[in-house]
């Protein structure tokens, strides 16, 4: 079941840029793009543990700042074949809605 | 008595015919129908007027006076109907006119799509100026055209609405554009220059439908595409008019059937223009059409000619491309090609050749030896002595051997490789031979190709032909994959162009890719910054991390922070706010720096605002440690205490970091000042260095100690602290300039030669120019960065927190 809630306004997040959301089992990565579309994906690289997040976003992809694996914000897939896991988002009136399911499936777990 | 003469069409054809016929002192009655309420003017001007460069009054061939003065009896507005052959009557609504010679000159008729919604208003072709008209009212700022037909015409009018502010995107049933006179190559340098000004191009795209319920509102393609269209022109072709001549039962195949003399199946009848079919051929270009209005002025006259068709040549009206087309440049047995590709002048030239003729030569991008090469065609003249160096045009003809390399092969040594630093072959030569064996080399030694690079290809060639086998170009690179540009090219055409931010770069420079990628968009910014310091406002999201948060990352995800400190000289005060900050926020350690600086590593990003509102407090700023930009001056403590010290250069270093902190610059910047030839503050490794002695400074650049390790150079020796500042400064802003993003000091001088780095600085009128730009730019830029970052701390921590949440 989704389960969307309200993480912050739109503009809270700058264009080609990217803020945190904390969960108890790290941050996720909320990305809005030049032309307004938001992702969601974890914000820890997997190859060194670069803050995906920090990396300068690019159409519809992430440069991680630490070493520069490009990840595609719509599948969570690296050119280099990292793959972080992605959330559902969207916006809803001006405001950031993330699928908080995978919450409930973390604490049913 | 006067012969009776009627006209049917005033175009372009017929309008010179007129002129021939009473400049030779023809005696005749004209009449002159025109379906348009006009009469002649230059319809290849049209594309000026629909982009703005002219008006249609600049492009009228003959006005009211002038057919006043030779007796023309103008019906313009006034379609005739309907030709008698019998009785030598031509029909309008108005009445008949007799005639003794009729010229059918009604040209032709844009060929009009059949696909459902091409009636809509909105939809126009570009043939005459009230299409023209349609098209200028339609391309405001912000409106949206379509333009089907990617051929001369189609493409002319995409420019000239472009040039009008339009949003323009052009549709081509071909796989290249102008397919008629390009071949894909060149075809492929038009688009990708079209679309660096801003035009959309779609090939191999077929209409399905224009869309629309009271008038255009988008164009339907095949393969689904939709394109918002606020109108949409159709300019996939010309058909030969030939209503009245088909209704008059004269011979018409795809034209109106016409001998040499331009006379139809009629022998009162003449036709000439768009409209005739001559030797199974039809015309658009206007070159033949002209040709004809002499052959039937001629004929008209009672006097021999003949039209005989001749080769034609294309050249786009869209300011600024540079093609040329002519002859017969298909692929076929027997023929063989001679190609030239200049990818970074984007320049592009093949010739055609059968056996020992040139049939036909296609050029993009410098087109200078055109005519020349047109010339050939025509003549149809052996080429065989020619051939080797035939591609390089006029300019090198005379040398026959076996090696394209030939050309500069024969050039004698004093010939001019170089213009801007007019460095001969051969001080090239010489160069290659004493050991300079890269194009880098070769440019620090000699200056060839160091300024406008424009000779680069040639210097390679003399050095392919020195070296030999030793020889493996040195291929600039594009910027990043987002572009075909190199890092240069992109520097110079942000200049030249006028382009103040980084969405018009990519737009009008032709980016491949949405919002380029990690490596071109922090060296876009930089450019701007460097370039437009007034214009163009930071783009903090084209950052590097670094940058953006004006801290350094480390390996863990937490940041170093390193407060600036002048020329390394800090006091208890200082020290006692470091020393509460790193207890305060948990600094897990503090170091000294190489650059006399204090580093607490391993700060929270989140607590970075915090840390900087104290040091604020303070009276610190930013280091800039993580910048590329002025990071630290090192100092020793010279005359102030040391027994050897010339001069205060613990003073003088700390003027120099006020001077210059804040400045972005295309890589770190470090500079060293010592006090005397010990060199204890280690100047001499440093990008920029100032070494003091007795009798004042001496200021050396381009060391390096990472990667490299280099010594610095000479650069000006400044007999005071004033001096010193300005050259620092000018040669900082010279570097800002000219340098390519990520390349360090020591690399750009080698590139440019340290040579014309002194020239700059011995002319002190452009020193100061040099500096002074640089002191503009410190006026908006140097500015610690926290002072405005630290008050909104929120931003710097996660925007919502779920792990309550997930307790719940």
């Amino acid at each position: 079941m989704s389960q969307f809630i309200d993480i912050a306004a739109l503009d809270d997040i700058p264009r080609q840029g990217a803020r945190l959301v904390k969960t108890q089992s790290g941050c996720i990565a909320v990305f809005r793009t030049a032309d307004d579309q938001v992702f969601a994906i974890d914000d820890r690289c997997p190859h060194k543990g670069g803050p995906l997040s920090e990396g300068i976003v690019h159409g519809t992809a992430v440069t991680c700042p630490l070493h520069a694996a490009v990840f595609d914000l719509n599948t969570g897939q690296s050119t280099d074949d990292w793959h972080v896991k992605t959330y559902a988002v969207r916006v809803d009136g001006g405001r950031v809605m993330l699928d908080a399911a995978f919450l409930a499936r973390r604490s049913a777990a | 008595m006067k012969q009776k003469l009627v006209v049917i069409g005033a175009g372009m054809a017929s309008g010179r015919m007129l002129e021939h016929l009473f400049d030779n002192g023809g005696d005749f009655d004209v009449t002159l129908f025109n379906a348009e309420p006009r009469g002649n003017y230059n319809r290849l001007m049209l594309s000026p007027v629909l982009s703005g460069e002219k008006t249609y009054d600049q492009i009228v061939t003959h006005d009211a006076d002038w057919y006043a003065s030779h007796g023309v009896d103008c019906r313009f507005g006034e379609p005739v109907v309907r030709i008698d052959r019998t009785k030598r009557i031509v029909y309008s609504n108005a009445g008949g006119v007799p005639y003794d010679a009729l010229v059918i000159a009604t040209g032709s008729a844009p060929f009009i799509v059949p696909v459902p919604g091409k009636d809509l208003p909105g939809v126009c072709a570009y043939r005459d100026l009230e299409d023209t008209n349609k098209m200028i009212a339609a391309s405001g700022p912000g409106a949206k055209a379509v333009v089907i037909g990617g051929g001369l015409l189609g493409l002319e009018a995409a420019a000239g609405m472009t040039a009008r502010g339009a949003e323009v995107t052009v549709i081509h049933l071909m796989g290249h554009l102008m397919e008629r006179q390009l071949d894909p190559a060149a075809g492929y340098l038009l688009q990708r220059d079209l679309e660096s000004r801003g035009i959309r191009i779609h090939c191999k795209g077929a209409t399905k439908a224009i869309l629309g319920k009271d008038r255009v509102e988008a164009v339907l393609l095949d393969d689904g595409t939709v394109y918002p269209a606020d109108l949409v022109c159709m300019a996939v072709g010309i058909r030969p008019e030939v209503r009245l001549a088909n209704d008059a039962h004269l011979d018409v195949g795809r034209g109106i059937t016409v001998d040499d003399q331009l006379r139809t199946s009629d022998l009162a009848i003449f036709a000439l223009g768009e409209c005739i079919e001559h030797d199974k051929q039809l015309f658009g270009l206007v070159a033949p059409l002209y040709d004809q209005a002499r052959v039937l002025a001629e004929t008209l006259l009672g006097r021999e000619a003949a039209f005989k068709p001749v080769q034609t040549a294309t050249k786009l009206k869209v300011t600024g491309v540079d093609l040329f087309s002519a002859g017969d440049f298909a692929d076929g047995p027997g023929r063989e090609d001679i190609v030239f590709r200049d990818p970074g002048r984007g320049v592009y030239k093949r010739l055609i050749l059968e056996g020992e003729r040139l049939l036909g030569a296609v050029m993009y991008g410098d087109t200078a030896d055109g005519s020349w090469f047109f010339d050939l065609i025509k003549q149809g003249r052996d080429v065989t002595d020619l051939r080797e160096t035939l591609i390089f045009g006029p300019a090198f003809q005379g040398g026959a051997s076996a090696n394209p390399l030939a050309a500069v092969a024969a050039l004698p040594p004093e010939a001019e490789i170089c213009g801007c630093n007019g460095v001969c072959k051969g001080k090239i030569v010489t160069a290659i031979e004493g050991g300079a064996t890269t194009l880098d080399a070769v440019r620090s030694l000699t200056k060839a190709s160091a300024s406008c690079g424009t000779c680069t290809g040639l210097v390679e060639q003399v050095m392919a032909l020195t070296l030999g086998d030793g020889f493996t170009a040195n291929a600039n690179p594009p910027m990043c994959k987002c572009t075909d540009h190199t890092h240069e090219d992109v520097r110079r055409l942000i200049k030249s162009m006028g382009l103040k931010s980084i969405p018009a770069v990519m737009q009008d420079l032709g980016w491949k890719t949405v919002g380029g990628c990690a490596s071109c968009r922090p060296a876009l910014n930089y450019y701007l910054i460097s370039d437009w310091p007034t214009d163009y406002v930071d783009d903090r999201q084209s950052r590097f991390v670094n940058e953006r948060n004006h801290a350094n990352i480390q390996k863990d995800g937490t940041y170093s922070v390193v407060p600036r400190m002048w020329g390394g000289v800090t006091n208890p005060a200082e020290l006692r706010a470091i020393a509460d900050a790193a207890d305060k926020y948990n600094v897990p350690m503090i170091k000294v720096t190489g650059g006399q600086r204090i580093d607490l590593l391993g700060v929270r990003k989140e607590d970075l605002p915090a840390i900087w509102l104290d040091f604020n407090a303070a009276g610190m700023v930013s280091g800039h440690a993580y910048a590329k930009g002025l990071r630290t001056v090192k100092t020793c403590v010279g005359t102030e205490f040391c027994r050897f010290g010339t001069q205060d250069s613990t003073g003088l270093g700390i003027k120099l970091e006020k001077l210059l902190w804040g400045s972005w610059t295309p890589a770190k910047v470090k500079l060293g000042v010592s006090g005397c030839p010990r060199n204890c503050a280690e100047a001499t490794c440093k990008d920029i260095g100032v070494v003091c002695v007795d009798s004042g400074y001496e200021i050396s650049v381009a060391g390096a100690a990472g990667m490299d390790v280099r010594e610095t150079e000479f650069l000006y020796k400044a007999t005071s602290e004033a001096e010193v500042m300005e050259v620092i400064a000018a040669f900082t802003q010279l570097y800002r300039e000219n340098a390519r993003y990520l390349h360090r000091i020591y690399k750009w001088v080698a590139k440019v030669g340290l040579e014309w780095c002194r020239a700059q600085m011995d002319d002190p009128a452009n020193r100061r120019a040099l500096y002074d730009r640089f002191m503009l730019s410190q006026s908006i830029y140097q500015t610690d960065p926290w002072a405005e970052l630290a008050v909104t701390p929120a931003d710097w921590a996660p925007i919502a927190d779920l792990t309550l949440r997930a307790a719940e």
